[in-house]
C-alpha cells in the first residue's frame, strides 16, 4: 500500500458537499420541470437578455482596461509600480456593497462627480463590475505576461521588432491562451453578480441572480424562482465548462520571472497608450475608495444595531471560515495523495463556481420551508452557503502546499514519524496557507449579502445587511460609515494574514 | 576588432569590471566558474544590460548605447531562441524581415539558410515539433540571414548531449570560417575551447582574469583562479 493513503474523512467531506448541492438542485429541478412555460415568458427573457448584455459589456470593458494596464505594467518601470500592482489585489479584499457605497459617494446625487454618470441602472452596474474585474483581468494577464521567457524579450530586441511586431510575436501568443479563460471567468462572475445588481439595478436592470431573490423573497413565487434558477444554472454550467476547457493545465505552467527586463514600448504610441491605461486603472481603483474614506470617516457611529451586526458578522464568519478550512484541509490532504481525490477536489471547486449562491439558496429555501421551517435552521444555512462559496478559494490556497507536504511521506515513513508528530510538522509547514485560507474565507463570509438576505429574514443582521437596510431607508451617511468599517476590517484581516507568517 | 574598455556594471551585491579585446575573425570562448560574469559580459556586449561606465566598440564604432537591435551582432541563447507560434521557416525569416514580408529572392535566401543547417525538410514545423539540436540549428539559420559580423553564443549547446554538442560546435566552426565571423562563445566546457577556439578569456569574480590564444591560456600555471577552475572541470 502506498504511504499515507488512508483517507477516512475526505469521502465524508465530498458526501457533505454533494448532499448540500443536491438539496439545492433537486427542488429547483422538480419545480422547474413542472413549470416549463415560465422560462419563455417576456419578463424572464428580458431578465436573461439583460443578464447577458451587462455581463458581455462588463467583460469587454474589463478586458480592454485590464489587458492594457497589464501590458503597461509589464513593460514599464516607474515610481509606484509595485504599489499599483498591490492595489490590483485590493478589490479581492473588498465586499461588493462597500464598493457600491464608494461609487454612490462619488457619482451619487451628493457625490463629487454627481450627474456625470447615471449610477442606477446599466452604467452603474458596469462601473462596479469593471472596478472588480478590470483589476482581476490585469492581475491574471500580468501573471501570464510574467511567464514569458526572458530570452524572448532579448530575441525580440536583437531582431529589432517594432512594438506591434513585439506584441504579435511575444505577448499575443501568451495572451491568446490566457484571455479566453479570463474572459469566461469575468463573464461568469458578472452573470452571477448579486449584490451590485440588487443595489444599483432596478426593475429594468435586473439579472437572473437578483430576479431569483426577488421572485422568492418579494413575490414568493417559488415556481418562477426555480425556473430562473434553472436558467442561471445552465448559463453558469456552460461558462464553467468553458473555463475548464481554456484553463492552462498545471504541466503547461512555467516558472514566473520577476520583473524581466523588456525592450519594447519605446514608441510614442505605446507610451501614450500605457499612460492612459495606468492612469485609468489607478483612478478607477482609488477614487471610490478615497471617497469612501473621506465621506465615511465622519459618519462612523457605534450604535447598538452596529454592535449587533458586527457580532453577528463575526460569529457567522468564524463558523464559516472554520468549516471551510476543515473541509478544504481534509480534501486537499487526500487530493495530494490520490488522483481520484485530486479530481474530486477539482470538481468540487469548479462546482462551487458553476453553482451560483442564489441557485443553491433557492433550493435550500424551498426545502426548508417544506420541512423544518426557515427560522430553525437559518444559521446553519447561512454558514453552509458561505462555506460552499469560500471552498474553491480555500482549497485552491491549500492544495499546492499540501502537494509539497505529501512529498515528505516517504521520508517521514523512513524516520518513523507518524500521527501527532507528523501533524505538527505539517501544520508548521502549512500555517501560512492555512491562515490565508481562513482569512480569505472569513472575509468572503464577512462581505456576504446573498445568504443573509435569503435566510436571515430580518432576524440576523450582518454588517452588509445593515448597510443594505440603511441604504433602503435612505440613511446614506450611516451606510457609508458602516461600509468604511467593513472595508477596513476586511483589509486588515487579509493584511494581517499576509504578514503574520511572512517568514514561514 | 571588438573592444570592451573599462566597463563597470553592478547587480545588487555583485560588481563587474570588464576589459577585453577580441581580434576580428577570431573564435573566442569565455570560460569560468558559475556566477563569475560570463553571461553578463555577453549581455553587456549585446545591449541587454547597460553599463554604468566604460565603452564597447566594434571596428572602432562606439556601440555602448546602441539598442540591441542596432548592434552588428547576433546572439543564440541556451533556450527559447525561437518564437513557438511560428514555423522554422518563419523564425528564420525574422532575420531578414521583422514584418515577415519577403520577396522571392528573400524567400530563396531563407531556404538556402535552412539548407546550410540541414533543416530544409523541417521548414514548416513549429519549434515544439523539433529536437533540441534542431531548434538550435534553426536559430543558427536565422543568424546567418541577419548577416552580422559578430556571433555570440550564450551556453547555446549546454543542454545538448556530448555527441550532439560536438556536431553543433563543428557546424558553428564551419560557418565561422565560411562567413568570416568574429565569434564569442560562453561555455562551461574547457574542452570546447580546445576543440574550436583560437582564443580563450577566463572570467571570474566579475572580471576577465586572463585572455589570449587558447593553448597559452589553458597551459598557464601562474593564475591560481584559472588553475582551480581547470582542476574542477578537467
Amino acid at each position: 500500500m502506498a504511504i499515507g493513503n488512508k483517507f477516512h474523512a475526505a469521502p465524508l467531506v465530498l458526501l457533505v458537499i454533494a448532499f448540500s448541492m443536491s438539496c439545492g438542485l433537486v427542488p429547483i429541478l422538480w419545480l422547474g420541470i413542472n413549470n416549463p412555460i415560465i422560462p419563455f415568458d417576456s419578463h424572464t427573457l428580458r431578465v436573461l437578455t439583460f443578464t447577458l448584455e451587462q455581463a458581455l459589456l462588463s467583460t469587454l470593458l474589463s478586458l480592454v482596461l485590464g489587458v492594457l494596464a497589464a501590458l503597461a505594467l509589464a513593460r514599464r518601470k516607474f515610481l509606484g509600480r509595485n504599489i499599483l500592482i498591490s492595489l490590483l489585489a485590493l478589490p479581492m479584499a473588498l465586499p461588493q456593497i462597500v464598493v457600491v457605497l464608494g461609487l454612490i459617494g462619488l457619482f451619487g446625487a451628493e457625490g463629487w462627480l454627481a450627474n456625470t454618470i447615471p449610477l442606477y441602472g446599466l452604467s452603474g452596474i458596469l462601473l462596479a463590475h469593471v472596478f472588480f474585474n478590470a483589476a482581476l483581468v490585469a492581475r491574471l494577464t500580468f501573471t501570464a505576461l510574467q511567464s514569458i521567457p526572458t530570452e524572448q524579450f532579448r530575441l525580440a530586441a536583437q531582431l529589432g521588432l517594432s512594438d506591434g511586431q513585439h506584441f504579435r510575436h511575444v505577448d499575443w501568443p501568451v495572451l491568446r491562451h490566457s484571455v479566453p479563460g479570463t474572459s469566461l471567468l469575468v463573464f461568469l462572475l458578472c452573470a452571477a453578480s448579486f449584490t451590485i445588481v440588487l443595489t444599483l439595478g432596478g426593475p429594468q436592470a435586473t439579472t437572473l441572480e437578483a430576479a431569483i431573490y426577488q421572485a422568492l423573497r418579494s413575490d414568493f413565487d417559488p415556481a418562477r424562482a426555480a425556473a430562473l434558477a434553472l436558467m442561471q444554472l445552465a448559463l453558469c454550467a456552460i461558462l464553467a465548462s468553458g473555463i475548464i476547457w481554456f484553463t492552462v493545465k498545471p504541466e503547461q505552467q512555467v516558472a514566473l520571472r520577476l520583473n524581466p527586463k523588456r525592450f519594447d514600448g519605446q514608441s510614442p504610441f505605446s507610451t501614450i497608450f500605457d499612460a492612459i491605461a495606468l492612469v485609468a486603472i489607478t483612478l478607477l481603483l482609488l477614487l471610490p475608495l478615497a471617497t469612501l474614506v473621506v465621506k465615511g470617516l465622519p459618519c462612523i457611529t457605534i450604535s447598538a444595531s452596529f454592535a449587533n451586526a458586527l457580532a453577528t458578522s463575526f460569529t457567522f464568519s468564524t463558523l464559516a471560515a472554520t468549516t471551510t478550512c476543515l473541509m478544504a484541509y481534509t480534501l486537499a490532504h487526500a487530493a495530494a495523495r490520490s488522483t481520484r481525490f485530486a479530481k474530486a477536489g477539482q470538481l468540487a471547486s469548479i462546482a462551487g463556481l458553476a453553482l451560483p449562491p442564489a441557485v443553491i439558496a433557492t433550493g435550500w429555501f424551498m426545502l426548508a420551508i417544506a420541512t423544518t421551517g426557515l427560522n430553525s435552521i437559518a444559521v446553519v444555512l447561512i454558514v453552509a452557503l458561505n462555506t460552499l462559496v469560500a471552498m474553491p478559494y480555500a482549497y485552491g490556497t491549500l492544495a499546492p502546499h499540501m502537494r509539497s507536504i505529501a512529498q515528505l511521506d516517504r521520508l517521514s515513513a523512513s524516520l518513523n514519524i507518524a500521527g501527532w508528530n507528523r501533524m505538527r510538522i505539517d501544520v508548521r509547514a502549512l500555517r501560512r496557507p492555512l491562515t490565508l485560507a481562513f482569512a480569505m474565507s472569513f472575509v468572503l463570509s464577512l462581505g456576504d449579502l446573498a445568504a443573509v438576505l435569503f435566510f436571515g429574514d430580518g432576524h440576523y443582521v450582518t454588517l452588509p445587511a445593515l448597510i443594505y437596510q440603511q441604504m433602503g431607508s435612505y440613511r446614506m451617511q450611516g451606510a457609508i460609515g458602516t461600509a468604511l468599517v467593513l472595508a477596513a476590517l476586511s483589509w486588515l484581516i487579509l493584511f494581517a494574514a499576509e504578514k503574520v507568517w511572512q517568514d514561514a | 576588432m571588438l573592444e570592451v574598455n573599462d566597463i563597470h556594471f553592478a547587480f545588487p551585491g555583485q560588481h563587474f569590471h570588464f576589459n577585453l579585446k577580441v581580434e576580428a575573425g577570431s573564435f573566442t570562448t569565455i570560460i569560468g566558474p558559475s556566477g563569475g560574469g560570463k553571461s553578463t559580459l555577453l549581455h553587456l556586449i549585446s545591449g541587454f544590460e547597460t553599463p554604468a561606465a566604460g565603452k564597447i566598440t566594434f571596428n572602432g564604432e562606439d556601440i555602448t548605447q546602441l539598442h540591441p537591435g542596432k548592434r552588428p551582432l547576433s546572439i543564440i541563447f541556451q533556450d527559447n531562441n525561437l518564437f513557438p507560434h511560428l514555423t522554422v521557416e518563419e523564425n528564420a525569416a525574422l532575420g531578414l524581415s521583422p514584418a515577415l514580408k519577403l520577396n522571392a529572392a528573400q524567400k530563396s535566401r531563407v531556404i538556402d539558410a535552412l539548407n546550410s543547417v540541414n533543416l530544409e525538410d523541417k521548414a514548416h514545423r513549429k519549434p515544439g515539433e523539433l529536437s533540441g539540436g534542431e531548434r538550435q540549428r534553426a536559430a543558427i539559420a536565422r543568424t546567418l540571414l541577419r548577416d552580422n559580423p559578430l556571433l555570440l553564443l550564450d551556453e547555446a549547446f549546454a543542454a545538448l548531449g556530448p555527441a550532439l554538442r560536438q556536431d553543433m560546435l563543428s557546424l558553428v566552426k564551419t560557418l565561422h570560417v565560411q562567413r568570416n565571423l568574429t565569434t564569442l562563445m560562453v561555455t562551461h566546457h574547457p574542452a570546447d575551447a580546445r576543440a574550436v577556439a583560437s582564443h580563450v578569456a577566463f572570467v571570474a569574480n566579475g572580471k576577465v582574469g586572463i585572455s589570449g590564444p587558447t593553448a597559452d591560456v589553458l597551459a598557464n600555471r601562474s593564475h591560481p583562479e584559472l588553475q582551480t577552475y581547470l582542476g574542477e572541470t578537467l
